[in-house]
């Protein structure tokens, strides 16, 4: 059933298909944006006149959320579709905006992805209908994530930032206590292997998402990008504190080999050969809706940090972007306000086991303080919310980061196959992505 | 008499077993079968039980139908539609490509025209580029003619199949004697009489083979519609499954394998049937231009 390597395989095949097309998207990024001039006026004006649009979204409360918009505002006809799911979707989108049609009006894109058509002029600078004084009601996190120096290209939806998932029975069984540092962690990972080696502190097999997240958190920062000017050093001293903990999971055989979101991943999170997940704050509605069996066993902690210091990093999320190609920018983007900051979009939102990125849903007492039923009625919002606030500030993504992703199998991926330094894969990385950024007509430091 | 010598000498060449061969044989099918088994045995699965039990025999509850339920009717019946779709590619597309393939096939066979041999080198390269490598710049040109993201967009390039015409004309060599056309024009039958009422009957092996290579690869067409369609009202079954794949990945995630794997199965399930019904001309298809009458 477990069909990875062929959706690799064609998934490969289409990178290579939207790196063809990435060519002309993505080279040489100029000044200026699309979508003409307006300001915030114009959205109550292009609400009242109505219109249709077309929105591309995987997110599963998008549909609720398009009926809502509809029935508030009835001259307006959005059509929905589901695109596919995030590379997938980046991969239409993409050569859409190299084919010159075709693409939404509104689409969904995730924080990683978004400098890559932020920066090739595909989406519209939101600051002119007058969105900086929406920059109040978001995490200062995800607010960083949709913004290029003064220009808005998106708001943020939902947001990822890390912590600590652990099968409370095994730990439990095994008599291992929550880490807080990373080293405690190693520790309780060899610990837990050494009792019973079916049983791993968690699973890596090389997942750029991850890693990055994980340099994040330790306060690397290996990209930075000032327009056309990128500087790309995979080794600084955050990445050397990453690796220094990691490579002893990886050398060691004490993670598990198993990659992310197969059935035998959600198997392994169900029957406690998984002990610990570090990953983003919208991991309890994937273990509730998918893990159902494990209902009781899990509980959520701050994520491990080097010196106590408590530090974390954005993992996954993303928000909604108006495209350049769309004939109705204000239209748009007076959907796109409706989606991310009206109170009843975002109700839907949250019904439907989502974390948000505004502030006054984060501090709504009422969120903060609900018993998770799954988690055996821990308070699992406040360690969640209190993380929203710790997450590290100052990184940056790369605008090829889709690519780089692509390709961080092929490189650190490797690493970890062989269970040898991951800052070898990590350096085999920087130079792929080095050489791949100076083509698209970056200038490309390291 | 022919007939008499054919019988002698089989009788001849009594086949032998072969305990080597016979394993080898079983082996090969253990093999093919194998993942097929394992497509019905974790379609009668919950999405639960897929995680629980094991792989490769029935375990949890019989959802079979339950599964088949769910696949026809998750998120407003969409799977029916991808059928539906798939139906209309198939039927328009790998028909009209076999209809094509025939009429060129058969008249570069049997007609003699200046420029022939530089059709033949034509369809013969055409032939050897993989049908991936044109899916990039054939979708950037039909995004310029607007026609992405609507069925034409997987119709019209299905219409073209190099392979199939070479069948054919390599097929209509052999099969259709040139003396039989001479005779059906000197009683005065038209070029398309003569094609419809004689051609086209003895074509028909060679027809049907082609037939069933273009419904499989229409069926099976999955590089091209991904990256026409953006919309899954049009998707075909292949992207469509995919898709229902990929839903169990990232923020939000909504795994239904069980409907991904029930849905695999009831996708096969046409294209086995066509296979068992056209086998037999599909055999004489193969075996055509093999030995000379």
């Amino acid at each position: 059933m477990n069909s990875t390597p062929r959706r690799r395989i064609l998934g490969a095949v289409a990178g290579l298909a939207l790196a063809g097309l990435a060519l002309a998207g993505c080279s040489a990024p100029s000044g200026g944006t699309g979508g003409g001039t307006g300001s915030a006026d114009d959205l109550d004006a292009a609400l009242e006149e109505g219109g249709e649009l077309t929105y591309w979204s995987w997110t599963p409360s998008a549909e609720a959320q398009v009926a809502a918009f509809e029935e508030a505002y009835p001259n307006v006809d959005v059509e929905l579709v589901n695109a596919g799911t995030n590379t997938e979707e980046y991969t239409k989108l993409q050569n859409a905006i190299k084919a010159g049609s075709g693409a939404p009006d509104v689409v969904q894109i995730e924080y990683y992805a978004l400098p890559q058509f932020a920066l090739s002029d595909s989406l519209v600078d939101l600051s002119q209908y007058g969105f900086g004084e929406l920059e109040d009601q978001y995490s200062p996190g995800t607010w960083g994530s949709v913004t290029v120096g003064d220009a808005i290209y998106g708001l943020p939806q939902d947001s990822g930032p890390m912590a600590l998932f652990y099968n409370k029975t095994v730990f439990d069984e095994f008599g291992l206590e929550v880490p807080t540092t990373w080293d405690e962690y190693v520790a309780a990972a060899e610990q837990l292997h050494t009792a019973d080696p079916t049983k791993y502190i968690t699973n890596d097999t090389g997942d750029a998402g991850f890693a990055t997240s994980m340099i994040w958190q330790a306060g690397g920062k290996p990209f930075q990008v000032e327009g056309t000017e990128v500087t790309i050093d995979l080794a600084d001293e955050g990445v050397q504190k990453w690796t220094g903990v990691w490579n002893q999971l990886v050398e060691n055989d004490l993670v598990a080999s198993v990659p992310g979101w197969t059935d035998e991943w959600f198997r392994a999170l169900g029957d406690g050969t998984i002990a610990t997940l570090v990953t983003g704050a919208w991991m309890p509605g994937v273990l509730q809706a998918s893990v159902p069996e494990a209902s009781g066993d899990w509980a959520v902690a701050p994520i491990p940090t080097y010196d106590g210091e408590p530090a974390t990093a954005e993992n996954g999320g993303g928000g909604q972007s108006v495209t350049s190609q769309s004939e109705n920018p204000a239209l748009a983007a007076a959907f796109l306000r409706w989606l991310n900051s009206d109170p009843a979009s975002i109700e839907i939102f949250l019904e439907s086991g989502g974390f948000p990125a505004t502030t006054d849903d984060l501090s709504d007492p009422e969120f903060v303080g609900v018993e998770s039923e799954y988690f055996g009625g821990q308070k699992i919002n406040e360690v969640l919310t209190q993380a929203s606030e710790e997450v590290v500030e100052g990184w940056q993504y790369l605008p090829f980061q889709t690519y780089a992703n692509s390709i961080f199998g092929d490189t650190v991926g490797q690493a970890y196959a062989d269970k040898r330094d991951l800052a070898e894969g990590l350096a085999e990385w920087q130079e792929q992505l080095v050489a791949y950024g100076n083509e698209q007509g970056f200038t490309v430091a390291e | 008499m022919s007939a008499l010598r054919f019988a002698k000498t089989t009788s001849g060449l009594r086949p032998r077993r072969s305990i080597l061969l016979t394993v080898i044989m079983g082996l090969l099918a253990i093999y093919a079968l194998l993942p097929l088994f394992w497509l019905f045995v974790n379609s009668t699965k919950t999405q639960a039980a897929l995680f629980s039990t094991f792989g490769l025999w029935f375990g949890g509850e019989f959802a079979l139908f339950d599964n088949i339920v769910q696949t026809l009717t998750y998120d407003d019946g969409e799977f029916v539609r991808w059928l539906g779709n798939t139906l209309l590619y198939v039927v328009v597309g790998a028909g009209g490509a076999t209809a094509l393939a025939t009429l060129a096939g058969y008249g570069l066979a049997k007609f003699d025209f200046p420029g022939r041999r530089a059709v033949f080198a034509v369809v013969l390269g055409a032939v050897a580029v993989p049908g991936t490598a044109l899916a990039v710049p054939t979708f950037l040109m039909f995004s310029q003619l607007g026609l992405t993201n609507t069925p034409w967009a997987i119709i019209l390039p299905s219409l073209i199949s190099p392979f199939g015409l070479y069948l054919i004309w390599v097929y209509a060599v052999d099969s259709v004697p040139t003396e039989l056309l001479e005779a059906a024009r000197i009683d005065g039958a038209g070029e398309f009489r003569t094609f419809f009422t004689i051609s086209s009957r003895l074509l028909a092996p060679g027809f049907v083979t082609v037939l069933l290579f273009a419904i499989v690869a229409t069926w099976n067409n999955y590089f091209l519609p991904l990256i026409m369609l953006s919309d899954p009202a049009w998707y075909p079954l292949t992207v469509g499954l995919n898709q229902w794949n990929a839903q169990a990945t990232g923020v939000g995630a909504q795994p239904i394998y069980n409907l991904v794997i029930t849905g695999s199965l009831l996708t096969i399930i046409p294209i086995v049937v066509a296979f068992l019904f056209l086998q037999r001309y599909w055999q004489s298809g193969l075996s055509a231009g093999s030995v000379k009458q």
